[in-house]
């Protein structure tokens, strides 16, 4: 199997209040994430109750890979084999916070399992997972940047070795108020040269 | 094909500083798991195997650090340096690192802690591992739930067949903390006892800490005694529900199943399956039903949570570690905690240590987020 032979068939990006895909802005919000990713939400029609049960770092990265899946044709109802394969660099350390205030002062002691299950960065994996029903390859990495060398290589050793006909790739981060989502999806097909060097410039 | 191998390899445990400590220990049927009364850890009691932190600090002042270190960067350094040390390897750019954990150091976000926050994040555990050996490439830090150990070794393999590395080291721990007890007890996944993994009266998680750590290689030069090759490796998520498994156990099914196909093996050339087993009734049963699926209900199977609890990120790896030494002494260890089968569909559970000519194993695991692990592994022929 030829290695450079994958494609980037379509990006997302997600950041300072605006989504854009394959480069072009189709969403443009205001305010703080709350109040920008409900308007996202309303926007597209998304339909899915269970996304205001989401922390903020699922529904970053569902949104983004809402759009991205929708815009690729991907249907529930129709199983792909699509690895969901993210990065960040602050793991889940928004909603760890919120954990540990309500176990810091034992007089306010109120630890919730709505809360606890998503102390974990590959939950937003499961979110996507089961909305799309994807019951594939699963990894998420915590590097210090974006580094599309570990993941262009990651990507396409599933490729190659079949574990998966795509790889919905890239970085999901939510700390304090900053956030950023940039996935793409990586296929047989597409406009784009899956390599380092053009995940870089997409990014 | 290349071959990969898992290789050299270490458990700090509540048992020691080594893996063999841990092994003759399980061979003896011995847990590690002990009644632990510390309201500051959580309001009740609760079981758990820990790793006494006076006796870690004095085996890792032996390495000479030369600032101040959390205890979970205590107890991988450790782990760790043994590993390096026995593999006699160079650490240069042909050397991957791989850290996995599931909170790292998030004891530290505690107002008692008196290292800084920053250390929570879990990139800053992989620059402090790194440059307390010197690697020369960036950590890749696996924050998997509870699959992440078993992940890393499946990652370090791929990273190794695509050209990246020859060689990976893998460091796994995570540590008892009030923020992980006090989030399964709110999940009531505490046992009130010592966990019983696929029995009747099982009732829940003991949460327990370790350090593993282990060489993956692609050269067969230096093996470790009891290395094994790593034959198959897949994850796949339930596409169920974020927090609880599935009922038809599709997931670790489909991973055990995409395993087999990498390894060219069918479910009957498993000699032994080191199952994942929390002894949450939810948990156990799934995969008394994927393994049924599977045709694996008369595979012995153990789960190796009786003697140390759930240890999160480092399970994984550390029950892929004993795997290998039960391969390597034909032995197969006793699923302790285990009375009377609590599950719906058969399954050999390992009552007893027996001596048993093995060749091959499975190592599984299954974690919050719907993921599962699989990985096969094979005894070196002599």
């Amino acid at each position: 199997m030829m290695k450079d032979n994958y494609r980037i068939a379509s990006y997302c990006h997600i950041k300072n209040n605006e989504i854009s895909l394959n480069g072009a802005l189709i969403f443009k919000g205001e305010g703080p994430f709350k109040t920008f990713i409900k308007m996202a939400y309303q926007h597209f029609a998304v339909d899915y109750p269970k996304f205001f049960k989401m922390d903020n770092l699922s529904k970053l990265a569902f949104m983004a890979g809402d759009v991205l899946l929708k815009h690729e044709k991907v249907s529930p109802e129709q199983e792909e084999n699509i690895a969901i394969v993210f990065s960040n660099r602050a793991s889940s350390l928004d909603t760890d916070r919120k954990h540990q205030e309500s176990i810091q002062d034992v007089t306010a002691y109120y630890p919730s399992p709505a809360v606890f299950v998503y102390t974990l960065p590959n939950i937003c994996i499961g979110e996507i997972s089961i909305k799309y029903k994807l019951y594939s390859e699963n990894s998420f990495f915590i590097f210090d940047a974006f580094n599309p060398d570990y993941l262009f290589e990651y990507s396409s050793s599933i490729l190659d070795s079949g574990k998966a006909e795509k790889v919905l790739c890239g970085w999901v981060d939510f700390d304090e108020e900053n956030y950023e989502a940039f996935i793409y999806l990586v296929s047989r097909e597409g406009s784009f040269i899956h390599s380092t060097e053009e995940i870089k410039r997409l990014y | 094909m290349n071959n990969t191998y898992l290789s050299h390899n270490n458990i700090v445990s509540s048992f020691g500083f080594d893996s063999q400590a841990a092994v003759v220990n399980i061979k003896n049927e011995v847990s590690g798991l002990q009644l632990v009364d510390n309201p500051k850890m959580l309001p009740e009691p609760f079981y758990s195997s820990l790793i006494p932190a006076e006796k870690t600090r004095s085996v890792f002042e032996t390495l000479n650090p030369q600032q101040e270190y959390t205890r979970l960067e205590q107890i991988l350094l450790v782990s760790l340096e043994r590993v390096i040390k026995k593999s006699q390897l160079e650490l240069n750019d042909r050397v991957g690192l791989i850290i996995s954990t599931t909170k790292g150091n998030i004891d530290v976000l505690s107002e008692d802690s008196p290292f800084h926050k920053n250390r929570a994040y879990l990139g800053e555990l992989g620059k402090i591992v790194q440059s307390f050996f010197g690697f020369k490439t960036e950590p890749i830090v696996v924050s998997n739930a509870c699959v992440s150990g078993i992940l890393a070794v499946a990652i370090a393999k791929r990273f190794i067949s695509q050209g990246r590395f020859d060689h990976v080291f893998i460091a796994s721990g995570d540590l008892v903390t009030p923020f992980i007890l006090s989030g399964f007890h709110s999940f009531q996944a505490l046992s009130p006892t010592l966990c019983r993994p696929y029995c009747k009266t099982r009732s829940g998680i003991n949460i327990g800490e370790v350090a593993a750590s282990a060489l993956v290689t692609r050269s067969d030069a230096n093996l470790a005694e009891e290395a094994v090759k790593i034959l198959g490796d897949a994850s796949c998520n339930d596409a169920n529900h974020i927090s609880g498994p599935s009922r038809t156990g599709e997931g670790l099914y489909r991973a055990v199943r995409s395993a087999l196909s990498e390894a060219g093996l069918v479910s009957e050339e498993i000699d032994y399956i080191s199952a994942h087993g929390t002894a949450t009734s939810f948990n156990d049963e799934m995969e008394a039903i994927a393994f049924d699926r599977l045709g694996m209900q008369k595979t012995p199977l153990n789960s190796l949570k009786g003697y140390f609890g759930h240890t999160l990120g480092a399970s994984g790896l550390m029950e892929a570690i004993i795997g290998m030494h039960s391969l390597h002494q034909n032995t197969l260890f006793t699923s302790k905690g285990f009375q009377e089968l609590g599950v719906s569909k058969p399954i050999n559970v390992i009552t007893e240590t027996t001596p048993r000519e093995l060749k091959t194993f499975l190592k599984t695991a299954s974690g919050f987020g719907g993921c599962n692990a699989a990985v096969i592994f094979q005894k070196l022929q002599k």
